[in-house]
């Protein structure tokens, strides 16, 4: 307890740097990633955060330090390179985008791997610090680090702003931006410098393994509460910056314990959560969305019969009826069937008198709605599609429940019907 | 001297149960899958060597391989079910797998020598040879690893001969399989097993994030220059021995870490076959364009 | 009808919620060159993949020769679009014919003479002889489809389905899949074909199926290409159809009452 209250009051000064630190980090690479992600470009970002370990090592090699120009000036090269060696492949090859991925991603994370041997068995100062690449280490980023991110993300923030309609463009329809005649060449360099850039600034707290996870993951998870590229990036920064602060708590309260599994584990939760609950695409809202379908289903079926009984039997449709009598006319199971009239006398569309029910004035009118839609539907398949006469009716079942007021006009309008046809198939 | 051709003998074997694998990874696309599964048998090789203690038993042999399909299903799971594009399942998957692995090393096996942050990153190639089988206390028969990633060949080579027309098949044309009646869904699976069996074995040797390397880089040189799928294999195993043998020479010769220098040798071997191949394919079309 | 290629029944197959085939009904004569036609989107690969059992039907059946795809499989080859397969694959033409004689209880079984001979009789056949040991990335357009054929002819099976084996190949590839064709229908093999050129269709095929997500028609081509059914599927007149089905899809409403239980 005492170290969440020390984390959240700043009492240790580092503790200002790391979360200023990660809210840099997070929010670059989420805004970066949110675009690589409608590129699904994703898993370039993985290439390109692997590829940075030689280039770190490079820099730390030239500076004989742990210089952060020198380390991000490595690392910006050759997480270049990378990107462009995989297009070369690709261009150049038969091999698809995803192996070039691969073979760039393991053989540049391989050079680094033997230049950091190179380090360890070498006279350097602080070279410890270099493992910190590997899995990051938010308690490791100092005050003159966070401004360098600070700037980064201002670069992100003020070129995201002003080429926003461009990235967006590129990011929807390549090709299609490119027949308009934007400029996508130099719009798609000016991204993929900023994605290395965005990349390069997270290693440090994420590490090169799981940095991917920061680019690809809070986009993923943003995806599921909105359609709106604004709105999609303002939660894929929010979640992100809420994980990599958690992240960098856990972190700093276990000496020692990496940040970015922590951080990946978090945002990763964060996804499924977004995934069970999601109001637009979530696991919950579809059960809970079919069930209500059903339901509709249901009671409009029970109106539709009464319609037909009335009908049938050459009555007013305000005449009371028992609940039997709808059973004349289609198959319910009694139990069902008392629940739907429950159902429907609380929505004040039926009106119990007695053992007998009848229809309210807004009963009437949603009974009659609702056997019109499915008569003029009949009709619309009979006369578009090869549909005969026997078949209609199962065509149109169920229809009629999803029709909309709209489409209702439309096909008046095309068939020429109006009121209630009387045939029924 | 014997030290050497032990560990030149094993990591051989690594690179060509891999290049084997991996010829049937790239020809589906399914190259960055093999990276996921690589990465994902970590938690399982972790919570199995928790509970029984012991880096080679059957318990973390079944364990890590299981994980490894489970990663599989996750990212069908992602794709189908949850509608996320492929190529991000993929890295959430991988990353929260790996993610998981990670977690538990820095908790559990806080401080542990077998399994530590170095070894998931590029295994201890050069420490096999510490885990010896001797029969009858003093005949040396080689590591422990080689007698794995032995096992792990016999399991490849037998599948794949078998089953070599069905994974053809497979990967030219899943359509056309299942139109044969063929359950493409559960060939999936058995390559996906053989990938993660692949993994697990070769972790000791060349660790979860480098073997990826092993994988694709040799089988896409193969694809380079191969107009037959048994060529391509043949050569993808030929391609990765090459790269272990130079590599590991020029680790001793620099004092450099050793996986390191098999795969980036891997990866230049690539880049050479490559650019030949084009040169002659350049010399061919300039001579069918001015016949002399 | 007594004579039956392919029953579909009440068929109804989905993709993503909306339906992208839709309540679509029609028995197909044997030994016919059979066209499916229908504009882009119209759901005629969806039609062909649900009948091969590649696509699973929300409602409906299909039967084949009166018997369910699973007891009847041999005797069904089917020829996927070209462009769904990557030709690069490291094989040659003789490689891929050769999955023709492929089957389920066979594959690890050796192949055997007759297997090369009905290859090598089918490369015969298609005109590929000499280019039998050619790596297929090799091959020109026209020759990739007729690889794909080959393959299909080695099945020996009775009822062929090709989808659009007449895209991007050239005019002597056509002619040449066309005598073909003639070929197999007077054997008695039944062809079902997905094709999108309007201009040729009374002159390909025996018996057309007219399809836009629903049934629009079928027959012979003079009962099928009348102005009102074409209109009906070219002319944009089913658009309420297309809103109907987004909103289906939108609501993830169950295209039919009888899939869910009360």
């Amino acid at each position: 307890m005492q170290t969440l209250i020390d984390f959240i009051t700043f009492k240790d000064p580092n503790v200002i740097y790391v979360v200023l630190g990660m809210i840099c980090i997070n929010t670059s690479s989420a805004v970066i990633g949110t675009f690589a992600f409608l590129r699904k470009r994703a898993l370039i970002g993985d290439a390109i955060a692997h590829a940075l370990l030689p280039g770190v090592c490079l820099g730390f090699i030239l500076a004989g330090d742990k210089n952060i120009i020198y380390l991000l000036g490595g690392a910006f090269l050759t997480g270049w390179l990378a990107t462009f060696l995989v297009d070369y492949i690709v261009n150049q090859t038969k091999i698809k985008q995803d192996a070039a991925i691969g073979i760039v991603l393991s053989t540049l994370f391989a050079f680094g791997i033997v230049l950091m041997s190179v380090i360890q068995n070498g006279d350097y100062a602080n070279e410890g610090g270099l493992n910190n690449f590997l899995f990051g280490q938010a308690a490791a980023i100092n005050k003159d680090e966070v401004y360098i991110f600070g700037i980064i993300l201002l670069v992100i923030l003020v070129a995201t702003y002003f080429f926003y309609r461009a990235f967006l463009s590129i990011s929807f329809n390549y090709d299609f931006a490119a027949s308009a005649g934007l400029p996508v060449k130099t719009i798609e360099f000016v991204l993929t410098s900023l994605t290395v850039l965005a990349i390069a600034a997270g290693i440090q707290a994420l590490g090169v393994v799981l940095m991917s996870a920061l680019i690809i993951t809070p986009a993923a998870a943003a995806r599921f509460w909105s359609n709106n590229l604004r709105v999609m990036l303002l939660i894929a920064v929010v979640f992100s910056v809420f994980s990599g602060v958690l992240g960098a708590y856990v972190s700093y309260a276990n000496a020692g314990v990496p940040t970015g599994p922590w951080v990946v584990l978090i945002l990763s939760l964060i996804t499924i959560i977004s995934f069970v609950f999601s109001t637009k695409k979530g696991i919950l809202y579809r059960i809970l969305l079919a069930n209500k379908n059903k339901r509709k289903i249901f009671t409009e079926n029970i109106l539709k019969s009464i319609f037909q009984w009335h009908e049938k039997k050459q009555k007013d449709i305000a005449e009371p009826f028992a609940a039997a009598d709808l059973l004349s006319v289609r198959l319910f199971s009694t139990r069902e069937l008392n629940k739907g009239l429950v159902k429907l006398k609380q929505k004040g569309l039926l009106v119990a008198d007695g053992t007998k029910f009848y229809l309210s004035a807004e009963g009437i009118v949603e009974s009659k709605r609702i056997v019109r839609l499915h008569r003029l539907w009949e009709h619309y398949l009979l006369r578009r599609t090869s549909m005969d006469e026997n078949h209609v009716h199962a065509g149109a079942e169920a229809i009629e429940h999803v029709l909309s007021p709209e489409i209702e006009k439309e096909l008046e309008k095309e068939l020429g019907i109006l009121g209630i046809p009387k045939d029924d198939y | 001297m014997m030290n050497d051709i032990w560990i030149l003998l094993t990591a051989s074997l690594v690179a060509i149960n891999a290049a084997l694998l991996g010829c049937f990874l790239l020809l589906r696309k399914m190259a960055l899958v093999g990276d996921a599964i690589s990465h994902a048998v970590l938690p399982g090789i972790v919570v199995a060597y928790y509970f029984s203690g012991d880096k080679t038993s059957l318990l973390l042999l079944i364990g890590a391989t299981l994980t490894g399909v489970v990663a599989s299903l996750m990212i069908d799971f992602l794709t189908k079910k949850a509608k996320i594009q492929g190529d991000a399942s993929i890295g959430i998957t991988y990353t929260l797998l790996f993610a998981v692995g990670m977690i538990l090393i820095s908790t559990w096996l806080k401080g542990n020598v077998d399994i530590d942050m170095d070894c998931v990153l590029y295994g201890e190639i050069g420490l096999i040879n510490l885990d010896k089988i001797i029969i009858d206390g003093n005949l040396y028969i080689g590591p422990m690893a080689f007698y794995t990633e032995l096992f792990a060949f016999f399991c490849i080579g037998l599948t794949l001969v078998l089953g070599f027309k069905g994974f053809k098949l497979l990967a030219f044309n899943e359509d056309y399989a299942r139109g044969l009646g063929i359950n493409t869904t559960r060939w999936h699976y058995v390559l996906m097993t053989l990938v993660s069996l692949t993994t697990v074995v070769s972790f000791e040797v060349v660790g979860a994030v480098l073997v990826v390397g092993f994988l694709i880089i040799p089988a896409a040189t193969a694809q380079l220059i191969s107009k037959k799928l048994n060529r391509m294999m043949f050569l993808a195993a030929i391609f990765g021995i090459a790269a272990v043998v130079i590599g590991y020479a020029l680790a001793i010769w620099l004092n450099v870490n050793i996986t390191g220098a098999m795969v980036s040798v891997s990866g230049i071997i690539f880049m050479m076959v490559l650019i030949i191949d084009k040169f002659f394919r350049k010399q061919q079309v300039s001579k069918s364009l001015n016949p002399a | 009808m007594e004579n039956c290629s392919i029953e579909v029944h009440n068929l109804t197959t989905t993709y993503g919620g909306a339906p992208v085939l839709w309540d679509v009904d029609f028995e197909l004569p044997v030994g016919q060159i059979i066209g499916v036609i229908g504009p882009n989107g119209s759901g005629k690969t969806t039609l062909l993949k649900t009948i091969m059992g590649l696509l699973e039907p929300s409602s409906g059946f299909v039967k084949i020769f009166n018997q369910d795809l699973d007891k009847i499989r041999e005797r069904v080859a089917y020829v996927p679009q070209r462009e769904s397969v990557d030709w690069d694959f490291p094989a040659s033409v003789y490689d891929i014919v050769m999955m023709g004689r492929y089957r389920k209880h066979n594959l690890f079984r050796r192949t055997n003479k007759t297997d090369i001979d009905i290859v090598n009789q089918s490369i015969e056949k298609v005109g590929l002889t000499e280019f039998k040991n050619r790596q297929i990335a090799q091959l020109s357009g026209g020759q990739q489809q007729r690889v794909f054929i080959a393959r299909a002819l080695a099945q020996r099976a009775e009822l062929y389905l090709m989808d659009e084996p007449f895209v991007g190949v050239d005019a002597a590839t056509e002619s040449s899949i066309l005598s073909l064709l003639q070929e197999m229908k007077n054997d008695g093999k039944t062809v079902l074909i997905i094709h999108h050129d309007l201009q040729t269709v009374s002159d390909y095929f025996d018996y057309l199926v007219l399809l836009n997500t629903r049934l629009i028609a079928k027959g012979t081509p003079q009962e099928v290409l009348t102005k009102e059914n074409l209109t009906n599927a070219y002319g944009g007149q089913l658009t309420l159809l297309a809103k109907v089905a987004s909103l289906i899809k939108e609501n993830e409403f169950p295209i039919r009452e009888k899939d869910m239980d009360f």
